[in-house]
């Protein structure tokens, strides 16, 4: 059986807990997933203005019964302390994000690199959890249990896609 | 500096006493979100309701969230209440709701052209942004001015019974509300679930 592209292993944790609704600043790194969303009918899927306005959305749909997540690169993250910090973790309510990592492991854009480095200093501070997602054998594993952890727990938590992970290609 | 506003034929009502009004016509568990500062706290003095959300920080999130409600529970209908100075910081989200276009969401938006909690500073509606005009121009079609407060009250009732997304915007003054809603985002979260059937009643 051919090994899944890391998109397969996401969307599957996405499906196993019931995660319909995506909401998305569009990257890069994350078109494969994005594009693969958008095809498949178990999701309600659309781009919003901004992160924070995202992560509102995907605020308001748990409180109401329909589980999200908010897609989003390292600089979307990086706009996103005060509605983690005064609605997510205040009122715990959990939201997941998935954030395509740049800045990092040969990025040449010294304006994402800067960024980067306040990522998790920030979710540290915010004393959220999150994991990096390296490998593809992993990847399911890893997303499958921060989300359960994060409803069970009622609490945000944060999925970074890391180089290592998106770059590799499954099939050389 | 700015140009003069625009002549308003739009009269300056009272935002404790629209929101009651809202409140009253309510019958059918809609959810509301109340906006941060004022916009919650006269929702919150206008009697409680499970189905309210008393939003205490985020400002300029109220839409979004109520987006969100809007989307999880398509058969409820769902109301925001913003202020003048918050929705200005969230124009983008218009124009998604726009695009997502839910049938069961309305926007109501208190527009007193001051920062109120904040000293009454000026906001960019004082001098010539019409907040109804930008909703128009973000693609909500169906989005007015109430003109005094049986046409809010008209418009409310369009908003119960016809396919949205509404935007409905209301001159008010600058009366502050008469108390304030508790800090207690926990407690706030739990109720409003409860009100939606999301979480069960202990």
């Amino acid at each position: 059986m051919p090994t899944p592209a890391w998109h397969e292993a996401v969307i599957q944790a996405f499906k196993d807990n019931d995660v319909r609704l995506i909401v998305y600043v569009p990257d890069n790194v994350l078109r494969p997933l994005i594009d693969a969303v958008h095809a498949d009918d178990f999701f309600t899927v659309f781009a919003a203005t901004r992160e924070e306005e995202a992560v509102g959305i995907v605020c308001g749909a748990a409180m109401a019964g329909l589980r999200g997540i908010v897609l989003m690169q390292t600089s979307g993250f990086a706009t996103l302390a005060n509605v983690l910090a005064s609605l997510a973790v205040a009122a715990q309510i959990p939201a997941l994000l998935m954030i395509s990592e740049r800045g990092t492991l040969g990025d040449f854009q010294i304006a994402q690199a800067i960024v980067c480095r306040t990522m998790r200093p920030v979710l540290e501070s915010l004393g959220m959890e999150h994991h990096t997602m390296t490998r593809l054998d992993e990847a399911h594993f890893i997303a499958d249990r921060t989300i359960k952890q994060a409803y069970k727990t009622q609490a945000p938590a944060a999925l970074i896609l890391s180089p290592l992970l998106t770059a590799q290609r499954a099939s050389p | 500096m700015s140009p003069a506003p625009a002549k308003r034929n739009t009269k300056t009502m009272n935002r404790f006493e629209l929101t009651a009004r809202l409140v009253s016509k309510l019958k059918n568990e809609e959810a509301v979100i109340g906006g941060i500062g004022n916009s919650n706290f006269d929702l919150w003095n206008a009697g409680r309701r499970p189905q309210n959300f008393y939003m205490l920080g985020s400002m300029g999130l109220t839409a979004p969230i109520a987006l969100g409600v809007a989307l999880a529970q398509p058969k409820r209908r769902v109301f925001a209440l913003e202020g003048d100075g918050s929705i200005l910081m969230q124009l983008g989200s218009l124009a998604t709701i726009a695009a997502v276009n839910p049938r069961n969401l309305t926007i109501i938006v208190w527009d007193n052209g001051i920062y109120q909690i904040t000293g009454s500073q000026p906001t960019a509606t004082a001098a010539a942004a019409d907040v109804v005009e930008i909703a128009r121009g973000a693609g909500i079609a169906q989005s007015a001015w109430a003109s005094d407060e049986e046409d809010f009250e008209r418009l409310i009732e369009r908003a119960l019974n016809g396919d949205g997304p509404w935007f409905i915007a209301a001159r008010i003054d600058g009366k502050a509300p008469a108390a304030q809603t508790p800090r207690e985002p926990v407690s706030i979260k739990d109720a409003f679930m409860r009100g939606m059937g999301t979480k069960a009643v202990s």
